[in-house]
């Protein structure tokens, strides 16, 4: 405005047309010209940070999602694993996995036996090499479960090991292999064989989503499914806990506390609250909820707790903020037409202000979801193999789960941490989608 | 309100299973991160064999798990601490303090110390002394300490290439650090004269033996804070980085790293066994006495860790890369006897 009167004079001279620029209209342009350019650029950094970003998650972590499964007849020697005879389940639980071992050496040397005519390098112990560990526990608890298998051949399809499966995704090549102690190069023509027989092959794997994490000598096995229970008790907790208390605590605030020096007190004290760093809560979490109150260790109730406390602020303060951008003139109308005051904040203030609240809850249940450091201090960061029954067991969680894997000293895991965060930003995706359904139901304009 | 009935709800099923949330029925873990891929892969193991629940095996460094193992008895505090060195009189005190008075030590077998590098770049042959020479912060020369400001290999040993020294040693947190000091350093420090040439200048031995293990701080030797998979990455992105692993750290990833011998010996599982390789320490978890029939398990966990099938030579723990102990059958028998730590045995 003020440019545009400053501008008038010379204007109005006449010496110069509208349509020829003069040195401080071009100026001005070239400024404008300029800005455009420096944010053009400014978005042009974030588009390739977060493509670059995407595309090495990417790449290296779709593999996690596939999985190479080799098909193998195992013959259930009744005398190593039932010797009485008697199939007593209590019997049979006794014979440990251990014992599994031979079992498998020997049903494969008939599969070597089978393939050795045309393969000579094709050998029991080389093909033992190429299963997962995890087999014998598995064949374990299917016999236990079903102890009427002992005695026949039964076809299992057991993981490859992660070494064999590197390969198939061409992570693992001979000249690895060559100087890797965990596989040879023999291995690597035998895996041809089997892929040529039709005993090996690589497919879609629900595991790595629904099981459960795995020791470093079976990265093949390791899943997800106890740090998603995990991170979906503690979300639902957030939720249910932040939301209420978070919606009502801005209400009273913005709406009905007196403005003096003890609001003043609690909203300086909420702004700094936002910003403590989350190791902080966790340090409380784990004095109040564990200490003191003697919740167990490992819990995501307590998680749900810690992450509720840091979230709270962030909700409450955009929770206010909502509340302030609803125009006045409702507040005023609904008043004046005789509603109480929380009447008027019930049925015209809050519904105005829901789209904004609940995109700040949102922002602080990303935040929440993708935490570690508190966690960290109350036993979460662990290595847990039951699936959690209810929120008081011990579980893990998503960004916990991606620290544990990058952890690890077998480089199959590195696949599997990469995965984990494609997992955690899809469990991310469908929140906002939630969010924003949510958004469009509530949303009006006036 | 939706929010508010959902809320209730949830506050509802939490009341609900707060009063069907018994005992703790699963053992709980805490300890060293070195000892940690041990202790998973045993409770993975003891979860699939036994009816009971798989134990949770937290990690965080033997000190805190210590420090968390000596808070006191009851079922909110774990039962089982792991370490990388064994627990010092101060932590015995504290937990006794705390009225952690049974503890049982389990020594489950060694652990080796290995220096590797990338693959592609030059092999080396230590020995400890090169290591004090390149890493000591002060030398002593002609009765003073002057600072270190040997920057390449070739300085420290004419065989060695000149290539400029970068080490990537464990942080001061990690319970590998102390034995990298002890079993490198200090014993380079000594084997080479350089202990007695300081005390024979007056130095009394405590202080020789400070000035011994001081490391530089001069950016040529790096600490890792964090575990064995930074530093690998710290070696790819700078190929001529040495770094401290454990054996097991370096076994699985041969494909691309290269083992220094140290004293003309290749570690490995045979020879850390036979005490040819120098530097390895012994790995531990202490068990809670108190808690043993009280947390349904502990008492089989334990002695399921340390049997033949396990911790043997043969087991998953050796194929991993600890070295077992040749001393595991009285291991095993204190533990089916429950004999506590300092009772004379």
């Amino acid at each position: 405005m003020t440019d545009a009167t400053a501008n008038q004079p010379s204007n109005s001279t006449g010496k110069t047309s509208l349509f020829v620029e003069d040195a401080r209209t071009k100026k001005r342009n070239a400024a404008e010209a300029r800005f455009k350019f420096y944010g053009m650029l400014a978005v042009a950094t974030g588009v390739i940070a977060l493509v670059l970003l995407l595309i090495s998650i990417l790449s290296q972590g779709i593999p996690a999602f596939s999985q190479t499964f080799m098909r193998v007849n195992i013959t259930l020697d009744e005398q190593v694993l039932d010797p009485s005879g008697n199939r007593d389940p209590e019997e049979i639980a006794k014979v440990m996995t251990f014992a599994y071992d031979p079992i498998i050496n020997n049903s494969l040397q008939s599969l070597a036996d089978e393939l050795s005519a045309e393969h000579p390098e094709v050998t029991a112990s080389a093909l033992q090499g190429m299963l997962s560990k995890a087999s014998k526990g598995i064949l374990r608890s299917d016999v236990i479960a079903n102890p009427d298998l002992i005695g026949q051949t039964v076809e299992y399809e057991f993981l490859a090991n992660g070494r064999i499966d590197g390969y198939l995704k061409g992570r693992v090549d001979r000249e690895i292999a060559a100087l890797d102690g965990n596989v040879t190069p023999e291995q690597l023509d035998i895996a041809d064989t089997l892929v040529e027989a039709g005993k090996l092959e690589k497919r879609f794997n629900w595991d790595f989503i629904t099981a459960p994490d795995a020791s470093e000598l079976r990265p093949e096995a390791a899943g997800l499914g106890v740090a998603l229970l995990g991170s979906a008790y503690m979300m639902l907790i957030v939720f249910c806990l932040a939301l209420p208390i978070g919606v009502a605590a801005s209400i009273y605030l913005e709406e009905f506390a007196p403005k003096n020096w003890v609001t003043d007190i609690i909203e300086v004290n909420i702004s700094n609250l936002a910003a403590v760093p989350s190791i902080v809560f966790g340090i409380l979490g784990l004095a109040i909820f564990i200490n003191y109150m003697g919740l167990p260790n490992s819990a995501p109730i307590v998680g749900g707790l810690v992450l509720t406390l840091m979230t709270l602020p962030t909700i409450i303060i955009s929770t206010r903020a909502a509340l302030k951008a609803v125009p006045p003139s409702i507040r005023d109308a609904a008043l004046g037409v005789g509603a109480s005051k929380m009447q008027a904040i019930f049925h015209h203030v809050l519904p105005l202000a829901m789209p904004g609240i609940l995109t700040g809850t949102i922002i602080g249940l990303a935040q929440a979801l993708g935490e570690t450091a508190p966690l960290l201090l109350i036993g979460m960061v662990a290595f847990v193999n039951n699936y959690p029954e209810s929120m008081f067991d011990p579980a893990t969680a998503l960004p916990v789960q991606v620290y544990n894997f990058t952890q690890r000293s077998d480089p199959a895991f590195v696949e599997r941490a990469s995965g984990a965060i494609i997992v955690l930003l899809l469990f991310l995706l469908c929140m906002n989608l939630i969010a924003i359904i949510l958004r469009r139901r509530f949303e009006r304009r006036w | 309100m939706s929010f508010v009935k959902l809320s209730a709800s949830a506050l509802a099923i939490a009341a609900v299973s707060a009063t069907a949330a018994s005992a703790r029925d699963q053992v709980a873990v805490a300890g060293s991160s070195t000892v940690l891929p041990y202790a998973s892969i045993v409770a993975e193991a003891f979860g699939e064999n036994f009816d009971f629940p798989t134990p949770v095996v937290e990690s965080g460094g033997s000190s805190a798990g210590l420090k968390k193992f000596c808070e006191g008895v009851g079922e909110t505090t774990i039962d089982v601490a792991n370490a990388s060195r064994k627990i010092r009189e101060k932590e015995i005190k504290a937990c006794a303090e705390n009225g952690v008075t049974d503890i049982i030590e389990v020594r489950i077998g060694y652990d080796g110390i290995v220096f590797a590098s990338d693959i592609n770049g030059a092999s080396f042959a230590f020995t400890p002394e090169d290591w004090y020479k390149a890493l000591a912060a002060e030398h002593f020369v002609d009765g003073e300490l002057v600072a270190n400001t040997l920057s390449t290999w070739d300085q420290v040993n004419p065989e060695f290439p000149a290539q400029p020294i970068a080490a990537f040693i464990p942080g001061t947190k990690h319970g590998t650090r102390e034995v990298f000091e002890e079993k490198v350093i200090l014993a380079g420090c000594e084997h080479g004269g350089y202990m007695e040439a300081m005390m024979a200048a007056g130095v009394d031995e405590d202080t020789a033996e400070e000035k011994c293990m001081a490391i530089r701080t001069d950016g040529v030797s790096v600490d890792i804070d964090g575990d064995y998979t930074e530093t690998l990455a710290r070696i790819e992105s700078n190929k001529d980085g040495i770094g401290v692993f454990g054996l097991a750290f370096y076994e699985n990833n041969t494909a691309k790293l290269q083992v220094a011998t140290m004293s003309g010996v290749t570690p490995s599982v045979e020879a850390i066994a036979s005490g040819e390789y120098p530097v390895s320490r012994p790995l531990f978890f202490y068990v809670k006495k108190a808690h043993i029939g009280v947390i349904p398990g502990l008492q089989e966990y334990a002695e399921f860790f340390v049997s033949d099938a396990v911790a043997g030579p043969n087991g998953p723990l050796a194929q991993y890369g600890l070295v077992s102990d040749p001393e595991l059958a009285d291991t095993q028998k204190m533990i089916a006897d429950g004999v506590i730590m300092g009772s004379g045995s």
